[in-house]
């Protein structure tokens, strides 16, 4: 390597003296706390899981009694035969923990934090305290999520999207403490998000290294900013409509209540507009850390980067005149729907742009299959599955049979599981050794990846069969439909399918967690990347760098032909390249 | 500001350029953001329930106290007032007159928070609640003999507690905020003319909860 500016701050660590409550617990240095969200929301994502086994175990074997299940209480589970009662606790509280407590902090919360002061050549965030009571905000409304499935009346049963007017009235859901702590953990959730978003972009305006110009930021930060974006203007609408539920609950307001004048509709509109902003914030960044691995894995700068920045800003725009899309079947205007089916259909444009990029940018490269390159190649091809039977539903007259079937129960998890988790599974095993200073067993890790692979597809494909069959999401037990009858082997494959996907998934926790402790020392840079947070020591120190380090370059210059290697990372001056103006433009 | 004032309130360290305006500056404006959606929720819902109301919504006056509450917006009109002036003292260097109208500014959002208290204390005492009207209050009388249009009651009493409550509690946090700031960092007189970015950046927060006191008043109490 010839001259790399930008010391690590090595010099940092040798008085770093802060007590260990201070250094672990209650600290404001970005990459513990991408840490803490890792561990709480991989808990989190276990706690889903066991809820989803529990409801494919009802609906492949209806009303036997559950292995384990007699560990449940009478109300949930008498004898282990789940309870109609509990069993739409459990397809709620899947869907939520899934959605706003697994996937959502792993990307944004684990992703933005970590990656965004590393990877722009900053000391921190903008708002360090802020920071820390982002995460402290988000544990919070996690447990007392959690604990709501503990009350005696049991957690919320509205399913995730809380469609109000069962929602709003306790005489009508059964479950008044239940619901109300669900509002109160989402409204948490919502300030965490927000406390989180409005760093990450203050971090990213103006806290980029010299050099690292708008168009010299990885994908991986794009997105991660896009989606802090949308995060930004998302969540407070949620936050409202949250606040307005809990009290139609508390209060006796009539908001929601169509018995007493209010709209139930309303409801469904400021659920989606924050849910549809929402599916983007859950894949925006998983699109972006998988740029940054394909481009790696394929040792080629990646293909299009201009047009994936400007697919990555128009799917977040678009993201906001499409929440209609959700609701065909509420009775809304046909020409209202058609236009909410056009300004669907559009957003396929730059979804499809960012595919032949990532395409693009394999086409002809020196393939390296490493375990992040295999998911991230994973995420492409799943993620198309489920972007094009999101073409099948966002047709109004398709729409019409498939709305609330298993169609788009099988759609949500291609996207969701077959698109971020994957991704999230590669970007987990790629700054690994960044975060912790080992690597993760190679071998287990592709023997995960192909299982999960296959275990997933028998697992979601069949769903769309289901669904086209007009099985209905959410029902408790399909064997009381005579024209589900026929379907029940299938059910009953997809669940074996289920308890295998999950069964396998203790290959990746026990590659995680042995790896703490016995994985092979990492080196500096072990993937050969280009980025910024690869120039410095693992785990990477507090305050990161020293001295700010210098960019010269945009993050996929691989195989230049000016370097004998085939990786030039950005901080690397090769000869002829200028000064970046702004080095000097304030003291240090 | 002069570039050397601005220089002050940015971070020690060289970085790319940004926006020009320091970090705290841009995190309060990125904040009013999702400040503006959280309002934008509520008044949007208040727009939607008011026109699809089952029977006519209760005209102006007839529940609320608009003199008592046009007064109480003068008092946050003036408040935001003698926000600028503070800002304007600072900006010169002025450190009593940043006193004076830091304090000013803190005693009228106060006097806000209070005057709105009474009225919520009177509206309950007369029987107006989030769920509507009370049974056997004065304004369950007037609903019974038809001076006050009652279906959709309910729904007036919903919207106005939820966003003039949301309102008062901005106001009350900025309040603690600035009684905050003025113990520690006006009264022992931390800021300076090269470094008053506390005062912008909480002037900011408060001519926003300003402005949407302006729209609630309006909607609210006028039409």
């Amino acid at each position: 390597m010839t001259t790399v500016a930008g010391t690590p701050g090595v010099g940092h660590t040798h008085h770093d003296d802060r007590p260990f409550i201070r250094k672990y617990i209650f600290s404001t240095d970005h990459k513990i706390i991408g840490i803490q969200f890792l561990f709480v929301s991989l808990f989190f994502l276990l706690v889903g899981g066991l809820l989803a086994m529990q409801i494919r175990w009802q609906l492949g074997f209806p009303n036997q009694p559950m292995p384990g299940g007699k560990l449940l209480p009478e109300t949930m589970a008498p004898d282990g035969v789940i309870l109609p009662e509990y069993y739409i606790q459990l397809v709620t509280m899947h869907g939520t923990f899934m959605v706003f407590f697994a996937i959502m902090p792993l990307l944004v919360g684990v992703y933005a934090n970590f990656l965004i002061p590393l990877k722009l050549g900053a000391h921190d965030m903008a708002f360090p305290r802020i920071n820390m009571a982002s995460f402290w905000a988000a544990l919070l409304a996690g447990l007392v999520m959690l604990s709501s499935l503990f009350v005696p009346e049991g957690a919320a049963r509205a399913g995730w999207t809380m469609y109000a007017p069962l929602s709003a009235r306790p005489d009508l859901s059964g479950a008044g403490l239940g619901q109300q702590l669900w509002c109160v953990a989402i409204i948490l959730l919502g300030l965490s998000s927000i406390l989180g978003s409005l760093n990450y972009i203050t971090t990213v305006i103006n806290m980029r290294a010299p050099g690292m110009t708008w168009f010299r930021m990885p994908l991986s930060i794009w997105a991660l900013f896009i989606t802090a974006i949308l995060g930004l203007l998302a969540l407070p609408v949620l936050s409202g409509a949250a606040i307005m539920l809990l009290f139609d609950q508390t209060i006796g307001t009539h908001f929601f209540d169509p018995a007493a004048g209010g709209q139930a509709l309303l409801w469904q509109h400021l659920f989606w507009f924050f849910g549809h902003p929402e599916v983007y914030i859950l894949i925006l960044p998983a699109m972006g850390m998988v740029s940054d691995m394909i481009a790696n894995g394929s040792r080629k700068p990646i293909f299009g980067y201009h047009s994936m920045v400007f697919a990555i800003i128009g799917i977040a725009f678009l993201g906001w005149i499409v929440w209609g899309h959700h609701m065909f079947v509420s009775g809304m205007n046909p020409t209202l729907g058609s236009t909410f089916m056009v300004t669907t259909m559009i957003i396929a444009v730059p979804s499809a742009i960012k595919t032949f990029n990532w395409l693009g940018t394999m086409w002809r490269g020196n393939l390296r299959f490493h375990v992040p390159m295999m998911h991230a190649v994973g995420f492409v091809a799943m993620f198309v599955i489920g972007g094009l039977s999101g073409i099948f539903m966002a047709a109004t007259p398709v729409d019409m049979h498939i709305h609330d079937t298993y169609f788009i129960v099988a759609h949500i998890h291609y996207v969701l599981f077959g698109g971020s988790l994957f991704a999230l599974f590669g970007a987990i095993t790629f700054w690994y050794p960044k975060m912790f200073g080992r690597l993760m067993h190679e071998g287990w890790g592709k023997v995960h990846f192909w299982l999960t692979m296959l275990f997933y597809n028998l697992t979601f494909f069949p769903m769309h069969i289901l669904g086209m069959a007009g099985h209905m999401r959410r029902i408790y037990d399909p064997t009381m439909y005579d024209f589900l009858k026929p379907y029940q082997p299938l059910n009953h494959f997809i669940s074996i399918s289920a308890f295998l996907l999950f069964a396998v998934q203790a290959i990746f926790a026990l590659n995680f967690i042995i790896s703490l402790f016995r994985g092979a020392k990492a080196s500096m840079n072990p993937w050969q990347d280009n980025g910024l947070e690869w120039t410095l020591p693992n785990p990477a120190p507090h305050g990161n760098w020293a001295e700010v380090p210098r960019v010269y370059r945009g993050p996929y210059e691989y195989s230049h032909p000016d370097t004998t290697e085939d990786f030039l990372p950005q901080s690397q001056k090769l000869p002829g390249d200028p000064e970046p103006a702004a080095a000097s433009a304030a003291g240090h | 500001m002069t570039t050397a004032d601005a220089r002050a309130m940015q971070p020690p360290f060289p970085a790319e350029r940004g926006v020009d305006a320091y970090n705290t500056k841009l995190g309060m404006w990125v904040f009013l953001a999702s400040e503006v959606m959280f309002f934008t929720a509520l008044i949007g819902a208040y727009i939607i329930l008011r026109f699809g109301a089952p029977g006519e919504w209760a005209r102006p006056g007839t529940v609320l106290n608009v003199p008592v509450t046009a007064f109480n917006t003068f008092l946050l009109i003036c408040s935001s007032v003698s926000m600028v002036k503070a800002y304007a003292s600072i900006a010169d260097g002025n450190q009593k007159l940043l006193k004076f109208w830091f304090l000013v500014t803190i005693i009228c959002g106060a006097s806000f928070v209070g005057v709105q208290a009474y009225e919520y204390l009177h509206l309950i005492h007369r029987g107006f609640v989030p769920s509507g009207v009370r049974d056997g209050s004065e304004l369950a009388e007037l609903v019974a003999n038809g001076t006050l249009p009652g279906a959709s009651l309910g729904l007036y009493g919903s919207t106005f507690y939820t966003m003039t409550g949301f309102h008062g509690f901005h106001v009350t946090c900025g309040v603690i905020s600035m009684i905050y700031l003025y113990l520690t960092k006006v009264l022992p007189g931390k800021y300076t003319q090269q470094n008053y970015g506390g005062v912008e950046v909480i002037g900011l927060y408060w001519h926003f909860v300003d402005l949407v006191w302006i729209i609630l008043f309006t909607i609210v109490y006028l039409i």
